[in-house]
């Protein structure tokens, strides 16, 4: 335990603990093949992505990008909104976030608790579309500041820094890193720092697999690569589908008594998959994966009880990561 | 047995409206041509004309990206599903899309 000057002092220094329940046993005399929870939830808005919002601020007020009283432009209402509108209260700014009309109440709720202001664009195009307004948005008022975190170096930066080392001193045997992918920076950023440190480390991406109306696209031409991702830092890439994540979000807080949202399902998936096979190929490994944040804000989904079939229904057409 | 496709909607105009196809072939760029015969065009919107796979595509083999795998040349066999998505941009800006298309959605069909 320690004690801390401010709130955003408290962002990361997160614990890293052992899943002995989860881990796959191995037969007697085979090197050990062990799970690691990195848990994400205890920054303090409650994700990962207290880091790189943090790391962004910073880095734009370093730079001179940033000054007291500006406002800051992001298309977002999930974490790193949550995030940034915490950090920019602290910091004093003004935080606009953008995203589709219809979002749901408690999205907009909380966003506004934490003091940011919001903008709808169109529904229809998912979130391609969104990012595309927000960038338009961005273009009319050439005095808002965009951090932009699917193109911005200091959200993978945040990582390179923090989860990184964070990892490699609370794991100096790890052979595995598995992560999340959305913007991409979680992954290019510890990817990049675990690969400069631990030869042969393999480092997973797992990204959701969602219902085919959550993608919004007319045509191919319209999809959308972060400008972060750099296909060479990973080496394994897993699609995962809303009932293997549900079945392993569930998995998770039964056996570990960890109680994550269904992104962390879709990681642990993938985590699973590749600590499988190292017992099957009878190699010794250390797998560190990401909690990306806590339940709280999923319940309402409903998908941690009833059936399998059931939370398959309540998350269809959602993007539940 | 043989292998199956999982073919995104907007690509579904080249198979006729069908969301799951079959095909065969011993790597990705072979079951690509095989299912070029009965869907003419498809090919051409997953392959660039330099020969590689589109950017903003993506083809996973038993849930596993291709791209790791060989890419084109990635190994395929009988009983393998291969599903086809588009690049999105995922992460953190979900929950806004979610309640944008799941509104959406409503009006066109709910399951």
């Amino acid at each position: 335990m320690a004690r801390y000057e401010s709130l955003l002092d408290a962002c990361g220094g997160t614990p890293l603990v052992g899943l002995p329940r989860l881990s796959p046993a191995v037969p007697e005399g085979a090197p050990p093949v062990r799970l690691w929870a990195k848990l994400e939830d205890r920054n303090p808005t409650g994700s990962i992505k207290d880091r790189p919002a943090m790391f962004m601020v910073r880095e734009a007020e370093r730079a001179g990008r940033l000054r007291p009283g500006d406002t800051i432009l992001e298309p977002t209402s999930g974490n790193t909104g949550i995030s940034l509108a915490m950090v920019a209260k602290l910091r004093g700014y003004r935080l606009v976030c953008v995203m589709p009309e219809n979002v749901s109440t408690e999205r907009v709720q909380l966003l506004r608790m934490y003091g940011a202001e919001i903008i709808f664009s169109p529904a229809a195009g998912g979130s391609n579309q969104a990012v595309a307004t927000a960038k338009q948005i961005a273009a009319e008022h050439p005095d808002w500041v965009t951090l932009f975190q699917y193109g911005n170096p200091d959200n993978a930066r945040a990582h390179y820094e923090t989860t990184g080392p964070e990892l490699l001193h609370d794991l100096p045997t790890i052979t595995h890193f598995v992560a999340g992918l959305g913007t991409t920076g979680t992954l290019m950023g510890t990817g990049r720092y675990l690969r400069e440190k631990v030869e042969g480390i393999e480092i997973i991406a797992a990204e959701p697999r969602y219902g085919e109306l959550v993608y919004g696209l007319r045509n191919i031409d319209e999809g959308y690569v972060p400008e972060l991702y750099d296909a060479t830092v990973l080496t394994r890439r897993f699609s995962v589908g809303t009932r293997d994540a549900v079945l392993r979000t569930r998995q998770l807080v039964e056996v570990e008594g960890i109680f994550a949202g269904f992104s962390t399902g879709a990681i642990l998936h993938a985590a699973l998959a590749v600590a499988h096979q190292a017992v099957r190929d009878g190699r010794r490994a250390d797998v560190a994966f990401v909690v990306a944040d806590g339940g709280w804000k999923y319940l309402s989904t409903g998908a941690y009880g009833g059936t399998l079939a059931d939370a398959e229904d309540a998350l269809e057409g959602q993007l539940w990561a | 047995m043989a292998i199956e496709v999982r073919i995104p909607t907007i690509l579904r105009n080249y198979t006729g409206g069908a969301k799951v196809v079959e095909g065969a072939g011993d790597t990705l760029s072979d079951l690509l041509s095989d299912l070029d015969g009965k869907y003419s065009g498809l090919r051409g919107r997953l392959v660039t004309d330099e020969g590689g796979l589109h950017r903003f595509v993506n083809v996973y083999v038993n849930d596993e990206d291709v791209r790791f795998l060989g890419s084109l040349n990635a190994k395929v066999s009988d009983g393998d599903t291969v599903t086809i998505l588009p690049a999105v941009a995922g992460g953190a800006f979900g929950f806004a899309a979610a309640a944008a298309i799941s509104s959406h959605a409503a009006t066109v069909a709910v399951r």
